[in-house]
């Protein structure tokens, strides 16, 4: 079963997410982000040509042009093999855990896996960046400690700030593993509907 | 709980039997091994489970049966898989079965002596990972954070999860060792069964590899208690240092460069002695349009001028040995490049060693110099260090010694830039030699604590290094169980280095950014390869 939605996030780029849904004990929410444009991309280019070319007519030599345009295309490889995230797939697998990929437009996949009985909680965490944006977090066990939090590890790390459209509760709440998962397949409706299914906060912080 | 059923790739397509592995209660997982085929004798394959739990301290059992349907439906079979369960009691039963030519599975878990809940089933919800069997047996998890007090110890196998997984296959090797083309009493299907070797040598390879591992592994735990990757770490390393070294030695010899080099270096000493002088010349006048004592200016320029003067002397001396030694050292490169580049560290050192005592002859006035001045302020001021409280403490001070002491005072003030000015050019000059040599030493620090054979590893079998697995959802019907495709994640090649990174006997700095410059501000002498243990001066 599919579902897909598409959002605008703030820069006004194309964001989707698309919902599978395998079997009661397994769902996906892939989310796409938006694509590389040719129109910055042509404005670096130009940028560091123009730069190359000043240069050449100060210093005249050629190597100035020949290592500009290795620059530019080394760079280019290098942002779209380590820096830009095509899209960002979050599967839930009932009492295994939680996997997170980010695929890179160079086509690389990088995935991390958390397995169920290391994940404490899922909360919603506010954040200020010229506004206040909310994301999803998984707070994982320490294995010292009972009681205690060894790492927070923020789910859709690149599309955070686009995400923000797409939560938007009126207060924090600490929600338990399956009512995050309920959470998230509402996207559409209010919050204020989950009521019945949050807990009353603790102090985790 | 979903139940998590484990079945290794490789008897996806063998024939019906039963299901022989691990049950792990607290995640609710059955971690299939192997399928026995038939016929087979109940007692014997009992038999073969407790051996393998003597060796391995896994304890295995029959977990369910495997049906795997062929042309035309054989209830019969269905029927007499069923009566196994009462043989083999096992809780969960688990029944698997696949439909010929079709990616169609179906699982089901029966559970016979749970009392029936309000409303649950009987049977389990049933999820089905398949896993690579010989990978996850050759692999290696690495924990994301190892704790500092956690022993690797040969504890009972971890219940951590996904560790438990690799932990059984891990220790259930003695399981592998028949296979179902071995006649034994247990005919068994699991990652051996596939793939038997077309070739005859490459069968017979594999044959002989077996005792030849064995061997190296015996001479390597001879060498040292270290583990096996940090041994062929070390080995890697060394050879590459012989390698490399042996190419220098080829290089140098091949066109005779060691004859030209030879002669250029004293042209170069020589120059860099007169660079020297014209500096020397340069400070006793006025360096920078600063006006300097001009006694003192001259006591000190003479002085180190002097001293430039022997050193060229001992240069013109040795000219006739260099080519001598330089062709020994050359020789040295075959022990490894490291050698030769701490050879070469160390001449660089003796050739500059004039550098060095200039520098401490400055070090030591500027120091003198600072120590005079500190307690001079505090006798201007009032007070005094104690020096057995290690402190400042005001004292009363006589008229005549009040007097002389300001103007001893007054002295040191305007003679400080003649001798800050010596310092300073001294001490760059000295960090210089030191940044070069400290390059060197990077150098060979990184030659030796590089891991090589890790990083070839993961770059050739990156399943062996796993930080970690990974899911695929395979096809999914309706109404069928959850399958999922579970791969290795390897190690990041960071990590990789991290984690393997052979200690370097080196020269850490001992000393910190700002302590570094608190010392060069009070004129106090640097010793930058003094190791941390070694005894202060």
């Amino acid at each position: 079963m599919e579902d897909e939605r598409s959002f605008s996030d703030i820069c006004g780029g194309r964001l989707a997410l698309q919902r599978r849904y395998y079997s009661p004990s397994c769902r996906e929410f892939c989310l796409s982000c938006p694509r590389l444009s040719l129109r910055s991309l042509t404005a670096v280019t130009c940028a560091v040509w123009l730069a190359a070319y000043g240069l050449f007519t100060l210093c005249e030599n050629s190597m100035i042009l020949s290592a500009a345009i290795f620059i530019t295309l080394l760079g280019l490889l290098g942002y779209l093999h380590f820096v830009k995230i095509d899209q960002e797939t979050l599967l839930i697998i009932d009492s295994l855990g939680i996997q997170m990929t980010s695929s890179y437009a160079s086509g690389k996949e990088s995935t991390t896996f958390i397995e169920m009985g290391k994940v404490k909680d899922v909360v919603i965490n506010e954040a200020i960046y010229m506004k206040v944006i909310y994301y999803l977090c998984i707070l994982l066990e320490d294995p010292v400690e009972p009681h205690g939090i060894s790492q927070v590890v923020p789910v859709f790390q690149v599309s955070t700030e686009q995400l923000s459209k797409v939560f938007s509760p009126k207060k924090i709440c600490y929600l338990s593993p399956f009512s995050a998962f309920l959470l998230l397949l509402r996207f559409s409706r209010n919050v204020n509907s989950c009521q019945d299914y949050l807990r009353t906060p603790d102090s985790y912080f | 709980m979903v139940l998590k059923a484990f079945f290794p790739t490789c008897c996806a397509s063998a024939d019906s039997g039963l299901l022989v592995g691990r049950w792990v209660p607290e995640q609710s997982s059955a971690v299939v091994l192997a399928v026995v085929h038939f016929p087979f004798i109940p007692l014997q394959v009992k038999e073969l489970l407790a051996q393998v739990h003597q060796a391995g301290r896994v304890g295995l059992a029959v977990l369910g049966t495997w049906c795997h349907r062929r042309q035309g439906a054989e209830e019969s079979l269905g029927h007499f898989l069923e009566g196994l369960g009462t043989i083999f009691s096992h809780e969960p039963w688990l029944q698997l079965c696949r439909e010929p030519g079709s990616k169609l599975w179906s699982c089901k878990a029966t559970r016979r002596q749970v009392p029936p809940r309000r409303g649950a089933p009987y049977e389990d919800q049933v999820m089905l990972v398949f896993y690579d069997q010989r990978k996850v047996l050759l692999s290696q998890l690495h924990p994301p954070a190892a704790l500092p007090d956690r022993q690797a110890g040969d504890a009972a196998p971890s219940a951590g999860g996904l560790a438990a997984v690799f932990d059984t296959v891990a220790r259930s090797e003695v399981l592998f060792r028949s296979d179902r083309f071995d006649d034994g009493p247990v005919r068994l299907s699991h990652w051996q069964s596939e793939g038997v070797e077309a070739s005859i040598l490459a069968e017979l390879a594999k044959r002989a590899s077996g005792p030849v591992c064995v061997l190296l592994a015996c001479l390597l735990s001879l060498v040292s208690a270290a583990s096996a990757c940090r041994k062929a770490n070390v080995l890697v390393s060394v050879l590459l240092d012989v390698a490399l070294g042996l190419a220098l030695l080829s290089w140098l010899r091949g066109k005779d460069r060691i004859g030209p080099l030879a002669e250029a270096l004293v042209p170069v000493a020589d120059h860099v002695a007169e660079e020297l002088q014209h500096l020397l010349q340069w400070l006793m006048g006025a360096p920078a349009g600063l006006k300097m004592n001009r006694a003192l200016d001259q006591v000190l320029g003479r002085f180190f001028l002097y001293h430039l003067h022997l050193w060229i002397s001992y240069i013109h001396l040795m000219s006739p040995f260099i080519e001598r030694i330089l062709w020994h050292v050359g020789l040295s490169a075959c022990l490894g490049l490291t050698v030769a580049l701490s050879i070469l560290s160390d001449i660089i050192a003796l050739l500059t060693f004039h550098i060095y005592c200039f520098y401490v002859y400055g070090a030591r006035l500027y120091c003198l110099k600072i120590c005079g001045l500190s307690s001079l302020w505090r006798l201007f001021r009032g007070k005094k260090w104690n020096v057995l409280r290690q402190r400042v403490d005001s004292c009363s001070y006589d008229l005549d010694q009040l007097f002389i002491g300001t103007l001893l005072f007054t002295i040191l003030v305007f003679l400080l830039p003649t001798t800050a000015l010596y310092y300073l050019v001294f001490t760059l000059l000295r960090l210089l030699v030191v940044a070069v040599q400290g390059l060197m030493h990077l150098l060979v620090d990184l030659i030796n604590s590089l891991p090589l054979y890790s990083l070839g590893l993961r770059l050739c079998r990156p399943y062996r290094l796993a930080a970690g697995v990974k899911f695929r959802v395979l096809e999914h019907e309706a109404g069928r169980p959850l399958r999922l495709l579970m791969q290795i994640n390897p190690l990041p090649y960071g990590r990789v280095v991290h984690t393997y990174r052979l200690p370097s006997y080196g020269c850490h700095p001992t000393h910190s950014w700002g302590s570094l410059c608190r010392k060069l501000f009070f004129g106090e002498l640097i010793y930058p390869w003094r190791q941390r243990g070694d005894k202060q001066d």
